[in-house]
């Protein structure tokens, strides 16, 4: 199960990535941005997943037998975190493409040259 | 796009792709917990008192993280206001080509955001217990407010209440966190509450107090991104 959640995590990253990086439009590029913090986040999670044990609830497990019975809690609960830290940065992505269209009037990126050399 | 731009696109994706390949046939699921895995496995319940091991992990073992989370969700409030504030369109204008949002909206909004609003506080409430949280709990709350404006897209929240409720939800946590220091074993400890009976509503400490807070607080915060949005020129 957890090769499966992997394999599909490692997938997202590399179309994000590859989403990112061929198209030209800022907002596609924020979507392939987001596609593959998603697949991170896919990635992270599945590490935790361990076969045959449940989720860390303890409200039908005793907390006695909780160390064989649950799977590793940390990567979910760093998960949350870089959930919550992706939607910041798109967030500000989409703020600052919104700016670079008030002030060129475009969305294409090869119209901003000024800082490339 | 030129073709040896593409081949290095795809080059270096490539490469990537062989990376990750070799980290996944690498992997190998453990069959035994980890050391600090075990450690939140055997002490959670007697600790903290809450049922939800995540939940402890973010609020009470790592709770400084999580202030500095919720931070930097207050800085991008903040930053994403001050990118905009250039283009806010003046007081009651309408921008160009505002569509109805049409009755069904209208009416849909009016039944469901007082809903959303309750399940989004339910969230948070019952972060100790239940998969769910101050984090989740506050984004179902900005979704009543998305939702409330794509009915009315006219409609402004009151900027004062926002800033009340982010900026008093905010303090309260950390002067939740300085008591902790003082009272119990440290900064951000929910001991400084009686833990209570396990697994019902008012047990782990302050554990459902903060995550209360942190809800409020995200919920206010995000309603605040999406009104800056909202406020800018072309979009009302």
């Amino acid at each position: 199960m957890s090769e499966i959640a992997m394999f599909t995590g490692f997938i997202l990253i590399l179309m994000g990535l590859y989403g990112a990086l061929t198209h030209r439009d800022i907002i596609r590029m924020i979507v392939g941005f987001t596609i593959a913090d998603a697949g991170v986040n896919i990635v992270l999670v599945s590490v935790g997943m361990m076969a045959g044990r449940t989720a860390p609830i303890l409200d039908v497990i005793a907390p006695a037998d909780a160390a064989a019975a649950i799977i590793d809690p940390v990567p979910q609960a760093l998960v949350l975190t870089a959930i919550v830290i992706g939607l910041g940065i798109t967030a500000l992505m989409l703020a600052y493409a919104y700016r670079l269209f008030r002030f060129r009037g475009s969305l294409d990126i090869s119209e901003f040259r000024d800082l490339k050399w | 796009m030129s073709l040896p731009r593409q081949t290095i696109v795809f080059v270096l994706l490539a490469i990537l792709g062989v990376a990750f390949w070799t980290l996944m046939s690498g992997y190998a699921p453990d069959a035994e917990l980890n050391r600090s895995a075990l450690y939140y496995a055997q002490n959670t319940a007697q600790e903290t008192g809450a049922q939800n091991i995540v939940t402890a992990i973010i609020v009470t073992y790592r709770g400084l993280d999580t202030l500095g989370e919720v931070t930097v969700l207050f800085l991008t409030a903040a930053i994403v206001g001050l990118v905009l504030s250039h283009s806010f369109a003046p007081k009651k204008a309408a921008g160009p080509g505002i569509l109805p949002p049409g009755e069904l909206l209208t009416t849909g909004a009016r039944i469901l955001v007082p809903m959303i609003l309750l399940f989004g506080a339910y969230v948070f409430i019952n972060g100790h217990l239940t998969p769910g949280g101050g984090f989740q709990g506050g984004a179902i709350l900005a979704s009543g407010a998305v939702l409330a404006l794509l009915a009315d897209p006219t409609r402004r929240f009151s900027h004062s209440i926002i800033h009340l409720v982010e900026s008093g939800s905010g303090l309260f946590y950390v002067t939740i966190g300085v008591i902790g220091a003082v009272l119990a074993g440290g900064f951000l400890d929910n001991r400084i509450l009686p833990l209570g009976e396990f697994g019902t509503i008012l047990s782990g400490g302050a554990i459902p107090l903060i995550y209360t807070l942190i809800g409020l607080k995200v919920g206010a915060e995000f309603s605040s991104i999406l009104e800056s949005f909202e406020e800018t020129e072309d979009a009302a």
